[in-house]
């Protein structure tokens, strides 16, 4: 079997047991709303909630990341199956691989529902001009969720899991946070496309390069 | 792979030597520059913490550095010694980072009237930090030593290819923001009688750098042999 199929298996498991409790996004995009909804109400009384909208939503989105990985490991560790998929004749990096895929979908999905709520919460027009922020939004789960796999499985070797990976993990969403948050302020000011590329061009490369370290730290990660 | 303590020993020893050498160079220093330097033209006398503060930035990344390269050499030759010495690296960093973000805004309330003013280099000092704590958290949480070396190396490898997209982001956001002129050479070159204290203070903390760091390694190495000798 080639490494895409089973990284594409191992993603349709982690997929197909999260949709038959929905545990993890049910959790996520809870928190998400209430995060939305604690910076409405922490917010001084000449704050605008346009001007708000950005930071508040690029804190929300790697929060609600945070949330969602940890799932992905700690499934695997109850009645030893992790080890079970550890035994298994194929690459680690493959079944890394699938982890990250899935882990990604998942924190997609939660972002398409988060967006809208979003909009809602902070009275954002609904222009041509979001479906700019929702590709931000892509690219960004892609950084969140690389560095975010690696630690995840990492964590998971713990008994502190849920506690480490946010330490872990959030210094290395600045960067793609900031990008994402300056890109965002550009959309909604209607600026220039050419100013928006610059942002978009920083995401990607921060994706590219956290792609080619993950790929080549997933068979360390995995290692028994 | 066994540790011999007596070995580890020797080596706790040496580094106290060096360490001691580092601390009087130290003290060498304050006294340069507090009794035979002149103040600054323009800052004053809050020019003098840069004696301690621009050695420490120094010995702060060299020590963060060396623990992401002896994290890639981990991968290649599996000696667990690299791992000893990449903990005692990170520990002397986050002891030198801490003295860099304590000086930092002493010196930025004398001379920006602020004590924290998100000053890129502060800010990237403080994300380094942070990025290093998680490193100590999960160091703390690992038991067993190839874990903890394993997986304290991917953070130190992750950690470095983190490093320059900080140094941009802390860039670009304060990119509108007034620079301090001091540490841009190009543009304000020190006279000699200023610069001279600050070369030599740079060797005296590359001094204390190694002599914190022969006897935190030694100390490691003790534990490691303490350990397995433990486990037989």
């Amino acid at each position: 079997m080639n490494s895409a199929r089973i990284a594409l298996l191992v993603a349709a498991k982690d997929l197909r047991i999260e949709w038959r409790h929905r545990t993890a996004f049910t959790t996520a995009v809870i928190f998400a709303v209430l995060v939305l909804t604690a910076f409405v109400f922490a917010r001084a009384g000449s704050v605008t909630l346009r001007d708000l909208a950005p930071p508040v939503l690029w804190v929300t989105l790697p929060l609600a990341t945070v949330v969602t990985l940890n799932r992905g490991f700690l499934l695997e560790r109850e009645n030893g199956a992790l080890d079970a998929l550890l035994l298994a004749p194929v690459s680690t990096s493959a079944v890394m691989a699938g982890k990250w895929l899935a882990n990604l979908v998942l924190v997609l999905v939660v972002e398409l529902v988060a967006l809208p709520l979003w909009m809602l919460f902070f009275n954002i027009e609904p222009t041509m001009r979001l479906l700019g922020v929702a590709a931000v939004a892509v690219l960004a789960a892609i950084g969140f969720t690389l560095p975010g796999t690696v630690f995840a499985a990492i964590a998971v070797r713990t008994r502190f899991a849920e506690l480490l990976l946010p330490v872990l993990l959030l210094p290395f969403t600045i960067p793609p946070l900031f990008f994402a948050a300056s890109a965002t302020v550009r959309l909604l000011d209607q600026a220039p496309l050419g100013d928006l590329w610059f942002w978009l061009r920083l995401l990607a490369l921060y994706d590219l390069s956290f792609l080619v370290i993950a790929v080549l730290l997933f068979p360390v990660v995995m290692d028994q | 792979m066994t540790f011999d303590i007596d070995a580890a020993e020797r080596v706790m020893r040496r580094g106290r030597v060096v360490m001691l050498a580092g601390l009087l160079a130290v003290a060498g220093i304050y006294v340069l520059a507090l009794r035979y330097t002149p103040p600054e033209r323009m800052q004053g006398l809050a020019f003098k913490i840069l004696y301690v503060h621009a050695p420490s930035a120094w010995t702060m990344e060299l020590a963060f550095v060396l623990v992401g390269v002896v994290g890639a050499l981990y991968f290649w030759l599996q000696d667990p010694r690299l791992d000893i010495f990449a903990e005692a690296s990170a520990t002397v960093g986050m002891a030198f980072g801490t003295v860099l973000l304590t000086t930092g805004p002493i010196w930025g309330k004398a001379i920006w009237g602020a004590w924290w003013a998100w000053d890129p280099r502060l800010t990237f000092t403080l994300l380094l930090y942070l990025l290093f704590a998680g490193y100590f958290a999960l160091r703390s949480a690992l038991r067993d030593p190839v874990d903890r070396a394993r997986f304290g190396a991917v953070i130190g490898i992750m950690g470095t290819l983190l490093v320059p997209f900080i140094h941009l982001t802390v860039y670009l956001f304060n990119s509108q923001h007034p620079r301090p002129v001091l540490m841009m050479p190009a543009k304000s070159p020190l006279p000699w009688i200023l610069l001279r204290p600050l070369l030599w203070s740079f060797a005296a903390f590359t001094l204390l750098y190694i002599g914190f760091v022969m006897t935190r390694y030694g100390i490691g190495l003790k534990r490691a042999a303490l350990e397995a000798r433990d486990a037989e």
